[in-house]
């Protein structure tokens, strides 16, 4: 019959095949139906108008020099000269941990090290092929860029061979170098002090959102547990406090930093306009936190919590050994998403007027020398300072899909 | 026979009080309500002494007070004569429109930047992926400054950029034509407010039939249409009845020195909703691919083999569903939107934040002012909140 055979054919057909053509991948890809020509021929027009008027307007551009010249201000504001070598000795002194750790743990701290070391050396090589650039530095800028490379890759080949002997102190060592980097930035212990309000620019961005991350991050998982508790009162108070202030915008927080906190304080005015940035950003930082780690103890199944008590833990025990390490594993990509945003909303300590990489280039844009150049060097410079957040927020954002992935597999 | 209920026995079992949870519970209650209660009575006694000391003892009596600063733009009338507590208000209306404007904007965006992510033309979906990537790695503040900055490179007034006759850009803002209310408006109007009632009506009754029988019905959209129909028809009547539209397009025409008519907004207010928009757009459009994500696909396979076009299987079968996974973030989104507008004082556009520090700083009177502020914020907050978590009701999947 030939309907049988119609039937019993299609199973010695041969499958499609796998490779397509350049057109065939244009016509699926591109022009696949009448609207998608449309969208594709309007996008075609627009990408063209607006790369080639960007890439005409970059040649042209009169201000880059304004950038280039003044990265000085933009990496650390006004930090004396003679003592730059302590900025550069504290990123040194991360990159040496950053390379070790890499050689420990590998994985993701891999490949940022060797990202990092990939960026600095790159730099090095465009310092190395400007001389004129002002090098302002104790140690010519491309040395010192080569140098960090050197530092993280060297500490990866170090640490791989010393991979036993190393994990703990490296531990030890991660948790000394934020207090180290203070006080190598702002002296005492025999080192000439440096004022605050001379830092500024890259530096006190960095500075203001590590500070809040770190400091925010016990008070955060505080706050946290405290919202979870049993306890009415102490539940009631977590509550009031995370709401209060995820209900208000950052700016509020670091306008009443700057200004209630010298009246809560005896001899207030003389906080450091810093520090008073500082605790401002970790008290908002905590909050977000604090529901951030929420989220990661509601995920840890009740059956655990009951086990440890069976075992004879008691609450502490079973918080700090069950129910956190899992909890804080849960949602480190969510801390790192709100690490950039902390990263981020940093540039709004311009508002209370602090100097941070945003408010250095405002500065440099209102320089008197800039002010013959017709439409400004604004947008040189924001470019050059909008790569700067970007690269940072990017990176981080990778780091983060990484962890996420290597969670879900895990979980498999 | 009794089996394997473990006798206890009757005996009292004694526990230490330091070692009964229940006590142990009380006790830490106590000490903690008091480390707190210590802890605020110290900051504000600290307060109250340096306030007493600076003769600036917090009180509200300055709200009464002539504010003598303008406000360069308001929704309701101000000038520089009236009161601390109504410039207070200009900025509270201020920052809700901005709110309100740029959250509407900003779904839209973002529905489409979604959208598009999802596209199956490859080039649609990589420049969304690259606007994406760009836009939310960058500073807000950043953005906002960089739009105002090109907002002010705009040519002068005489000059300025024409679109379309209706839209006009300069160096003091942007001019648009706007809607404008004629001689008949007042008419008219009692044609909207008939169409509003008969409206209402025809819902509430249709409601009441439909919980009656006891059946799923809709109902609002048909009252909308209703209301409309009555206030269109208003319109053509009163049209017909004197020959002047009871609302007509004010154009703006260039005079010697600006623009008479239409409406002009300040190049703060553009560059604040154009940042705002872009960069709430960008978190939105990620909630909307996940949300249409979450979608199974067999819905969609579905929906196509009953003929539905991919325009309908869209708007009848997978936005209804990714509603339910959007809407919960999105209401963080909207709340997050109306706290970055704070963002404001950076580029001048006076809104609640701008202006409550303007009060601050020729008031002095600090504590007030940050309460109000916080106060302000908080009832926004919790209003956008409680109309999002209403709508999240309404649409979430009714199980049994």
């Amino acid at each position: 019959m030939p309907v049988a055979t119609e039937v019993s054919r299609p199973s010695s057909r041969r499958a499609p095949r796998q490779q397509i053509g350049l057109i065939e991948w244009l016509r699926k890809n591109l022009f696949s139906t009448w609207y998608n020509v449309i969208i594709t021929l309007v996008l075609l027009y627009v990408i063209f108008q607006a790369v080639t008027s960007f890439v005409s307007w970059m040649i042209t551009a009169p201000g880059w020099p304004a950038a280039f010249t003044n990265i000085k201000l933009l990496l650390t504001w006004t930090y004396p000269v003679e003592h730059l070598w302590r900025p550069q000795a504290v990123t040194g002194l991360v990159f040496l941990l950053l390379g070790l750790s890499s050689g420990v743990w590998g994985g993701i701290v891999r490949m940022v090290t060797f990202g990092a070391a990939a960026i600095n050396a790159g730099l090095g090589i465009v310092a190395f092929t400007f001389p004129d650039l002002p090098g302002q530095t104790s140690l010519p800028g491309w040395l010192f860029l080569f140098l960090c490379a050197g530092l993280l890759i060297g500490g990866d080949q170090i640490a791989r061979r010393l991979r036993n002997y190393l994990r703990w102190p490296l531990i030890i060592a991660w948790l000394l170098s934020y207090p180290v980097a203070i006080v190598i930035l702002r002296g005492g212990f025999g080192l000439p002090i440096v004022e605050t309000k001379l830092w500024g620019g890259l530096m006190l961005t960095l500075l203001l959102a590590i500070s809040g991350i770190v400091l925010s991050f016990p008070l955060g998982v505080l706050l946290a547990l405290g919202r979870r508790s049993t306890l009415p009162v102490i539940r009631v108070f977590c509550v009031l406090y995370i709401e209060l202030i995820r209900g208000v915008p950052l700016v509020t927080v670091l306008f009443m930093g700057a200004l209630l906190l010298p009246l809560f304080l005896p001899g207030g005015e003389s906080i450091d306009a810093l520090v008073r940035a500082i605790v401002a950003v970790t008290l908002f930082s905590a909050a977000y936190l604090a529901e951030n780690v929420r989220g990661g103890l509601q995920s840890i199944p009740k059956g655990q919590i009951e086990a440890a008590r069976a075992l004879g833990l008691n609450v502490f025990q079973t918080t700090l050994l069950i129910t956190l390490p899992q909890a804080l594993r849960a949602v480190v990509p969510v801390l790192v998403g709100q690490f950039i945003a902390l990263f981020k909303d940093t540039s709004l300590v311009v508002i209370i007027g602090l100097v941070d990489l945003l408010g250095a280039a405002q500065n440099i844009v209102g320089q008197p020398q800039w002010l013959g150049t017709p439409g400004g060097v604004w947008r040189e410079t924001f470019l050059v300072i909008a790569a700067i957040y970007w690269v940072f927020s990017f990176t981080m954002s990778r780091i983060s899909k990484r962890i996420e992935d290597q969670i879900a597999r895990s979980r498999h | 026979m009794a089996v394997g209920s473990p006798s206890i026995p009757p005996g009292k079992v004694n526990i230490p009080f330091y070692r009964d949870t229940r006590i142990i519970a009380v006790i830490v209650q106590i000490v903690f309500a008091l480390l707190v209660a210590v802890g605020i009575w110290y900051l504000y006694s600290n307060m109250m002494n340096g306030l007493r000391q600076a003769n600036l003892l917090p009180t509200f009596s300055f709200l009464s007070v002539p504010a003598g600063f303008p406000i360069a733009e308001s929704v309701i009338e101000y000038n520089p004569s009236m009161t601390y507590g109504w410039a207070f208000v200009v900025g509270i209306l201020n920052t809700v429109r901005v709110a309100v404007i740029g959250i509407i904007l900003a779904t839209l965006l973002g529905l489409i930047l979604g959208i598009a992510r999802l596209s199956d033309n490859w080039l649609l979906r990589n420049v969304a992926l690259v606007y994406v990537e760009i836009v939310r790695n960058i500073p807000l503040l950043l953005q906002l400054i960089f739009w105002f900055s090109l907002t002010r490179l705009f040519p002068r007034i005489q000059e300025s950029i024409d679109i379309g006759g209706l839209i006009f850009l300069h160096n003091r803002g942007v001019t648009m034509a706007w809607p404008q209310a004629g001689n008949d408006f007042d008419t008219w109007m009692q044609w909207v407010y008939g169409g509003i009632v008969v409206g209402g009506i025809f819902y509430v009754v249709r409601r009441i039939q439909f919980i009656r029988r006891d059946r799923p019905g809709v109902a609002l959209p048909y009252a909308f249409l209703i209301a409309l129909g009555i206030a269109f028809l208003g319109f053509l009547v009163t049209y017909l009845m004197n020959g002047v539209w009871p609302v007509s397009l004010s154009v703006p025409v260039l005079q010697r020195f600006n623009f008479e008519g239409g409406i002009t907004v300040t190049n703060s207010f553009a560059a604040l909703l154009i940042g705002l928009v872009i960069y709430t757009a960008v978190f939105i459009g990620e909630i909307v691919r996940s949300g249409i994500l979450a979608v199974s696909k067999g819905q969609r396979e579905a929906a196509r083999a009953l003929g539905l076009t991919p325009g309908q299987t869209m708007r009848l079968v997978i936005l209804p569903q990714a509603l339910r996974v959007i809407v919960p973030p999105l209401t963080s989104q909207y709340l997050n939107l109306t706290k970055n507008s704070s963002l404001a004082i950076a580029i001048a556009y006076p809104d609640l934040f701008y202006v409550a520090n303007t009060i601050n700083n020729q008031t002095g009177q600090a504590i007030p002012v940050i309460l109000m502020l916080m106060a302000s914020y908080l009832s926004v907050s919790l209003l956008t909140s409680l109309f999002m978590n209403w709508y999240n009701r309404r649409i979430q999947l009714v199980e049994r």
